[in-house]
């Protein structure tokens, strides 16, 4: 049942930093600039990657740019980052990774050692992920005209036998999966930066999910409808995207989301929803009831997978929204996030 | 109107006497702890943070006596006294009023 | 987490909840208002209204020091941020609230030097840091929050540190719940007390509220229980026709709240004979200024502020719904023109406004026509 999605109109007349938080901002700016103008015959949702056929071949092609402050972190690093997204943006798209290319825009002045780092960050990350990287371009700008360095990663792949990722396949009863704790990446990039003087035992949780993904679209393929990594904007804003996108409601139990206690602690001290906050390697899937207990084995037994868990499901209503509830029968409405996560006393 | 979250006093800082480390299930902070000095302060002491500042000391036993009497709720009367009986137990300095059962 | 988990125990909570329902009068209707903008969130966040029998309506106050604050004072501040050698600084909160020329972090995206500090004391950290810039911090908050931003300044003077100045917005809560009362269509049957406010100024401030104006009040904390009980107990005083102050955050909120925090505000600041409050208008002595003692550190005295005056937008009807004549979605401007991306009233500002909370955690949820269990 195809969605006419609402028609949304790019009034801003500056470029916020909200515009690439990944919540509200971002997909006003996607939906009502970009789309309309760079590919508007499509009336497909968007989706993390794109699906084509090649001279009878089908492929999967995404891009990817990272921006990160402080370039090294807790558990990872821009370079790091920039192979794991685009792998990650593959496989919830259900292919895996086959080839990267990579830009780096960098500011007259970096130290070799920072960038030499981070390119060996880059191999082993693809290494592990299994894609090559087969080209790039670099860019140096005046210093003061970036912020030390920027990575672009575009990435091919393959797409996974038997899985069609489309949240217009979700129906009602389908179970929601998630792939392990949530939170960790956007609470430590926010310590790390040291502005609010927090120290916590936290790492980012930047890895390639692709294993976890080729696990799960083995022992459930056909009941497999959607998926994606919760990156910026966080769980709550990409269930959101998923309910508007099949007009569906998305019941989630609170109570089931893994969150570590460090992370639970900042987001009690800072006033933010462990929901809104970003990861780099864990993704949500959506798959039908009957395979939601293999589903869910098939994640746990793989490295990595052992926190997987259902955390909700598919419902009528509310369409197009998505409902919290507290292990005490309270619900709420889970919006997306409006521009990035601030701190808050009030 | 204020976002205030217990946290627990880790270690008195050394080189300054207002200030402390407190840590929130894993996450620690400096905070300034002049405004609970009159009540002694001590490392394992739980304080109330707002900005950055302990705002209060947590009462245990407060808070044990509102569980206490919640757990009570809604069973039989005499539990509902017996809880009474436990909260007249503790010496209350405070002329405030008790929730009537 | 301990003195969280404890106070969201499920278990406690149904019972709780029971208790209110056998208390409450199926043949009246209830209006409590929790002042407190923490409570609004609480109640939200937690989906406590779900636990409440119908009757009772929960009607949200004015204790949001963010919504509360004029657009004008927004708009002064940021004229500080103009100067080049000037890091403007202020608590998250502030950042997405608009001024006629736009929010701070859109002032940031033009350039400006613009900072979120978890603490006043680290903007202090910041002046100490950067000898060369002035740090001004844009201090906003009722009686929690004074107290820090007091004994920052108290810091700043003893350690003879001039780079630092506060723009203070400081408001006190206590003319704001009597502009509410002296309301002629005020319709409140009872008050949910501000739990942190009290740790500083304790329970006695509210006394009047009991006796003059025969409501109960309860001093409440923020966890479920803690409200859920503040419930209870106001249900328990208005059967026996009772007004009282009641005190439910013993845990933290002595009777006479704290000695050391109120000494650091009367030594810091002194009241102003005015103040205006976005959707309530001028209320008389209900804000804090420096005093004489901190003029040096007083972002007003440095400075030349504009002193702009924005009216509130007339088809918005925040005050009604501060006063719980109106529901949040009543007011024309609802969802429409005045969402929390775009807010037009004072409410719809900061996420503890009552329409801003209504909006993201509710209105949806009544939008449909049914909601499944």
């Amino acid at each position: 049942m195809p969605v006419a999605s609402p028609k949304v109109r790019f009034r801003d007349a500056q470029i916020e930093m909200a515009h690439g938080a990944g919540g509200k901002a971002s997909r006003r700016l996607i939906e009502g600039l970009f789309a309309p103008i760079l590919f508007g015959a499509s009336t497909e949702p968007l989706g993390d990657a794109a699906h084509l056929m090649v001279n009878g071949a089908p492929i999967a092609i995404t891009a990817d740019s990272f921006v990160v402050s402080p370039l090294r972190f807790p558990g990872g690093s821009i370079g790091e980052l920039a192979v794991n997204g685009t792998v990650n943006d593959l496989a919830v798209s259900g292919a895996r990774a086959e080839a990267l290319v990579v830009t780096y825009v960098l500011e007259a002045g970096l130290p070799t050692e920072v960038l030499e780092a981070e390119v060996r960050a880059m191999a082993k990350a693809a290494s592990v992920a299994g894609v090559i990287v087969a080209g790039g371009d670099t860019k140096v700008v005046e210093h003061g005209k970036a912020d030390k360095m920027y990575i672009t990663t575009a990435g091919v792949g393959r797409p996974i036998p038997g899985v069609r990722i489309t949240a217009r396949s979700a129906r009602p009863g389908d179970v929601i999966l998630l792939s392990g704790p949530i939170g960790d990446h956007g609470i430590t990039i926010l310590l790390a930066r040291g502005e609010l003087d927090l120290e916590a035992d936290l790492c980012s949780d930047t890895r390639a999910v692709i294993g976890l993904v080729e696990a799960l679209a083995a022992a459930a393929a056909p009941g497999l409808r959607w998926m994606r990594d919760p990156t910026r904007g966080g769980v709550a804003t990409a269930l959101n995207e998923f309910a508007r996108d099949c007009d569906l409601g998305v019941f989630v139990q609170e109570d089931r989301l893994p969150i570590h206690d460090a992370v639970r602690g900042a987001c009690e001290l800072l006033g933010l929803d462990p929901m809104h906050i970003a990861n780099e390697g864990q993704f949500l899937a959506v798959v039908a009831k009957e395979f939601a207990e293999a589903a869910v084995e098939a994640l746990q037994r793989t490295p990595g997978g052992d926190a997987a868990c259902i955390i909700g499901e598919v419902r009528e209503q509310p369409a197009g929204s998505v409902l919290s509830s507290t292990p005490y029968g309270g619900t709420r409405i889970v919006d997306m996030l409006v521009g990035d996560p601030l701190p808050r006393i009030c | 109107m204020c976002l205030a979250i217990p946290g627990k006093i880790v270690e008195l800082s050394a080189s300054d006497p207002h200030r402390a480390l407190v840590d929130v299930v894993g996450v620690r902070r400096g905070v300034d702890i002049s405004l609970v000095e009159p009540d002694g302060i001590a490392p394992g002491d739980w304080v109330l943070i707002h900005v950055g500042f302990a705002m209060s000391k947590i009462r245990e036993d407060e808070a044990q006596d509102q569980l206490r009497m919640l757990t009570a709720l809604g069973e039989a009367e005499a539990a509902m006294q017996e809880a009474q009986g436990y909260s007249s137990d503790d010496a209350d300095p405070q002329p405030e009023e008790r929730p009537s059962p | 987490m301990k003195y969280i988990d404890e106070f969201r125990e499920p278990e406690l909570i149904s019972r709780t909840s029971e208790e209110i329902r056998r208390l409450a009068d199926p043949a009246r209707h209830y209006r409590m208002m929790e002042v407190c903008g923490g409570h609004t969130h609480a109640i939200y966040r937690f989906g406590l209204k779900d636990l409440l029998p119908s009757n009772i309506e929960l009607v949200h106050g004015p204790g949001c020091p963010v919504c509360v604050l004029p657009m004008g004072r927004i708009d002064d501040g940021l004229s500080m941020a103009a100067h080049p050698d000037v890091i403007f600084t202020a608590f998250g909160d502030m950042m997405r609230v608009p001024g006629t020329q736009g929010s701070p972090l859109e002032h940031k995206a033009r350039g400006a030097d613009i900072r979120i500090v978890y603490s006043p004391a680290d903007a202090l950290k910041l002046a100490r840091n950067n000898p060369s810039k002035h740090v001004m911090f844009f201090a906003i908050g009722f009686e929690t929050t004074a107290p820090s931003t007091a004994l920052t300044l108290m810091r700043a003077k003893a350690e003879g540190i001039r780079n630092f100045s506060v723009f203070c917005n400081h408001v006190t809560i206590i003319p704001a719940i009597r502009a509410i009362l002296d309301s002629p269509d005020m319709r409140i049957d009872a008050f949910i007390g501000p739990g942190h406010v009290s740790t500083v100024i304790g329970c006695r401030p509210y006394e009047w509220i009991a006796r003059h104006e025969n409501k109960p009040i309860v001093v409440s904390g923020f966890e479920p229980l803690d409200v859920l009980q503040s419930v209870a107990m106001l249900l328990r005083q208005l059967q026996h026709g009772e007004a009282k102050v009641e005190n439910q955050y013993r845990r933290v909120v002595p009777w006479d709240g704290n000695k050391a925090a109120l000494k650091a505000m009367a030594q810091v600041f002194t009241l102003r004979s005015y103040f205006e409050w976005r959707g309530m208008g001028f209320i008389s002595q209900s804000a804090l200024a420096l005093n004489e003692d901190f003029a040096d550190w007083d972002a007003e005295r440095r400075f030349e502020i504009p002193g702009i005056r924005v009216t509130d937008p007339k088809a918005a009807q925040c005050g009604e719904v501060l006063k719980g004549v109106l529901k949040p979605a009543q007011c024309k401007l609802f969802g429409n023109e005045c969402t929390p991306e775009r807010p037009v009233g004072a409410l719809m500002v900061s996420s503890e406004g009552s329409c801003a909370a209504y909006y993201q955690y509710e209105h949806r949820k009544h939008a449909l026509v049914s909601i499944p269990a």
